[in-house]
């Protein structure tokens, strides 16, 4: 016997939840219990009263459990609401990367021109590292860590991406 | 305003929401509630041998009134005691409020004395779950609590209360909080979706209404209506494991039990008909077999009150999201306001006469051992004029009390069907008879499910409650051996019932009456012995031992290939339908 797997899409979700303990563990244990995939997850509070935060979700599934994950997200008590912004139209996504690389002569010159073309900035630089700021779409960043791989790249970090939906009305 | 312990806060506030039963363990993370609940005669608590057996109690209580069921249990061994039952309940979507207490809040964390993450092992079996910090907190969380296991799709909410937390003082009044609340559910149906289902159902040739259990979470008058609706519809009706009393057995209308251990009738009609209208039922796997076979040319309206319900298994062509008692008297008044009429179907009936005809619930017949089918149906002879209260256990003798006790009226089946706990049933019993204390109460249990909270017998005798045990005796774990005869060729591992304990005298040391049946030429009068004692009685009737249960759909088999009778059954399964549950 075999197991077979579905072809799969991302997602992106904005989930609005009650900032209250444990939430975290509930959304984030919801997709390990249903056997749900999780890309990436950011979440910060973003009223004034710091009652309610916004968790960004990039997810991939097939289809119908991608409308599953929204559904079991939609039905846990402390979540105000779930838009998926990859199905409601146009939207931005957003990651900053920290990524630092060491090297010298050709590669330390080589890294600095490829930043340079990507709009990465230096945040700190000894005379043999750079650590380079990066935002951007998941995918340049994607590319922009790749090639920062081939000239000494040491270690990355990454926030995961934050969307919004463009437009004036919100998500 | 006058200050009160956590533990009083607690006690009263139950007592504000009309709770008067409590089942319960002590323990010393909650030494300072029942120090509250001995203050308080008005609360009945009962003292159960097993936490587990609490939580089932809770459950048949909850399933018999229509109320919530009500938990006490300690931090440590006894939440994690009450894990199963908790379970027990999210999948069969029972309200439940699970009362545990917690070590001292300075101490969490720290691996103290009975200290278990009780919100983190409950985050996902509950329906949500709380870790109260403050004394003044108190009171919203439980009424909060209280809504949310009770409104939208019921389940078990636990709030886990700290020791100190219970101890500590704060400023309270009895109605001064009540602020409800973020989680509003939707109850009435999409006016466009509603009138949508009438239109399908007025173009229907051979509709079906497929009910489960939210027909009876919905409440009694979702059973009216039901009624209401299959007679204004002229059609067939059928329903899952934990739907069955919401529609009477005795109605023309009936087709019985669907899915793997369904009538031959019901599953032919689910997989035959043109409009499928599934009333607060989930698509179980129990119930669809072969997924890309389930009724495949039918439409399907789904109606639950849960989102997530619909769509997750089988794709419909209509959702409708609410409560369905509701949506199902919005779907009359509108197909009365389009003046629709009654239906004849007559070609659709004709063949559902005709699958009758199989007789598909008939089963050999022997003088010399009690065939438990016979056991049931003489069961249900004797007591059903008195509208018993049925609880099961897990396995054949589950299926078997599905098959042949007939239901009329709602809330007097109990069973575990979602997650199929064996041990559910003597405890469930416990707690309907303390909801319902002149009914007639029966568990139908198996010899093995039985021994899994066999301890409750100490807690009927002590609240003297005259609960029956009526146990199918067939020295097997007869669901376990019947599917190793379908699938491993009989090599029966560990499914032989060794060791049985003399249930008569075992029932006889806690003060019950013990009674045994061994020849069919007893049955009846053993029943009827049964029923005239006062108190509890258990029975041990001891029944064809290798007797299986049918029809029957293996798993991964589509609805018209049903087992009718061992006659069916041959060779050995491939990996594939083994892989299934
Ligand atoms: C707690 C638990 N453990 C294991 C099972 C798996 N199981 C399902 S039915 C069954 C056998 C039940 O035997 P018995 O109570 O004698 O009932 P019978 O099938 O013989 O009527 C078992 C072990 C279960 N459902 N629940
Ligand atoms: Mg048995």
């Amino acid at each position: 016997m075999h197991i077979y797997e579905e072809a799969v899409e991302r997602h992106v979700l904005a989930v609005l939840v009650d900032n209250e303990a444990g939430i975290l563990a509930r959304i984030a244990g919801m997709f390990t219990a249903r056997g749900y995939n999780i890309d990436s997850l950011t979440v910060a509070d973003i009223s004034e009263d710091h009652a309610v935060s916004r968790i960004t979700i990039a997810t991939n599934g097939p289809p119908h459990v991608i409308e599953q994950i929204i559904a079991q997200l939609d039905r846990l008590v402390p979540v105000h609401s779930v838009r998926d912004l990859t199905e409601s139209g146009p939207h931005v996504q957003r990651e900053l990367a920290l990524v630092k690389v060491s090297g010298k002569g050709e590669h330390r010159i080589e890294a600095m021109r490829l930043a340079d073309i990507y709009r990465a900035r230096v945040v700190d630089a000894t005379t043999e590292s750079f650590i380079f700021e990066i935002t951007g779409a998941p995918e340049k960043i994607e590319t922009f860590v790749g090639l920062m791989r081939e000239v000494g790249l040491v270690e990355v970090g990454r926030t995961g991406v934050v969307a919004i939906g463009r437009g004036p009305d919100p998500a | 305003m006058a200050e009160k312990s956590g533990a009083d806060i607690l006690v009263e506030t139950l007592l504000d929401l009309g709770v008067d039963t409590v089942f319960g363990y002590p323990g010393g993370a909650v030494l300072p509630i029942y120090d509250a609940l001995y203050e308080h005669p008005k609360i009945k608590h009962i003292l159960v041998r097993h936490e587990q057996a609490a939580t089932h109690a809770a459950e048949g209580y909850a399933r018999s009134t229509g109320k919530p069921g009500v938990v006490l249990v300690t931090s440590g061994p006894g939440a994690t005691n009450a894990v199963t039952g908790i379970t027990d309940a999210l999948m069969d979507s029972i309200p439940m409020v699970v009362i545990t207490g917690q070590v001292a809040t300075n101490l969490i964390g720290t691996d103290a004395f009975q200290e278990a993450d009780t919100v983190g092992i409950t985050r996902h079996c509950t329906k949500h779950n709380y870790l109260v910090k403050k004394p003044s907190d108190l009171a919203q969380v439980v009424q909060e609590a209280f809504h949310i296991a009770t409104q939208g799709r019921p389940g078990p909410v636990v709030i886990d209360i700290p020791k100190n937390v219970q101890v500590a003082a704060t400023e309270y009044s009895s109605n001064a909080t009540r602020t409800n609340t973020r989680y509003q559910p939707q109850t009435e149906g999409d006016f466009k979706a509603i009138n949508a289902a009438a239109e399908m159902i007025m173009n229907a040739k051979a509709p079906i209404l497929y009910t489960g259990g939210g027909i009876i979470n919905s409440g009694p008058k979702a059973s009216e209506t039901l009624r209401e609706l299959a007679e204004l519809l002229g059609c067939p009706v059928t329903s899952t494991l934990m739907g069955l009393g919401a529609f009477p057995a005795s109605s023309d209308k009936w087709l019985g039990m669907l899915g793997m251990h369904g009538t031959f009738e019901a599953n032919m009609a689910m997989n035959k008909a043109d409009l499928v209208v599934c009333l607060g039922a989930r698509f179980d796997d129990r119930i669809t077999g072969r997924l890309d076979a389930f009724s495949p040319n039918s439409k399907k309206i789904h109606v639950d009150i849960d989102r997530s319900s619909i769509n997750k298994t089988i794709r419909v062509d209509l959702p409708v999201v609410g409560d369905v008692g509701r949506v199902m008297e919005q779907l009359i008044a509108v197909l009365k306001g389009r003046r629709f009429a009654t239906p004849e179907l007559a070609e659709w009936w004709s063949r559902i006469t005709g699958w009758r005809a199989t007789n598909c619930l008939e089963y050999p017949e022997s003088k010399t051992e009690i065939m438990p089918q016979e056991a049931i149906r003489k069961l249900w002879q004797a007591t059903h004029e008195r509208e018993p209260i049925i609880t099961t256990e897990v396995g054949q003798h589950q299926m078997w009390a599905a098959q042949h006790f007939d239901f009329e009226s709602p809330n007097k089946w109990l069973t575990s069907g979602g997650l199929g706990t064996m041990g559910y049933g003597l405890p469930a019993a416990i707690g309907a008879q303390l909801g319902h204390p002149d009914a007639l109460v029966i568990d139908i249990a198996g010899e093995a499910s039985i021994q899994m909270n066999i301890q409750e017998l100490g807690t009927a005798s002590q609240y003297r409650l005259p609960v029956k045990i009526f146990i199918l005796n067939n020295e097997y774990m007869g669901m376990v051996r019947q599917w190793q005869e379908l699938t491993y060729e009989s090599r029966y591992s560990n499914s032989y019932s060794d060791s049985l304990p003399d249930f008569v005298k075992l029932a006889e040391s806690y003060d019950w009456t013990g009674i045994r049946i061994e020849d069919p030429a007893d049955l009846e009068a053993g029943i009827q012995k049964m029923i005239e004692t006062d108190g509890p009685v258990l029975v041990d009737c001891r029944v064809a031992k290798l007797a299986n249960c049918f029809p029957m759909i293996p798993s991964g088999a589509a609805h018209t290939e049903m087992l009718l009778s061992a006659e069916d059954v041959k060779g050995t399964m491939d990996d594939q339908a083994k892989a299934l549950v």
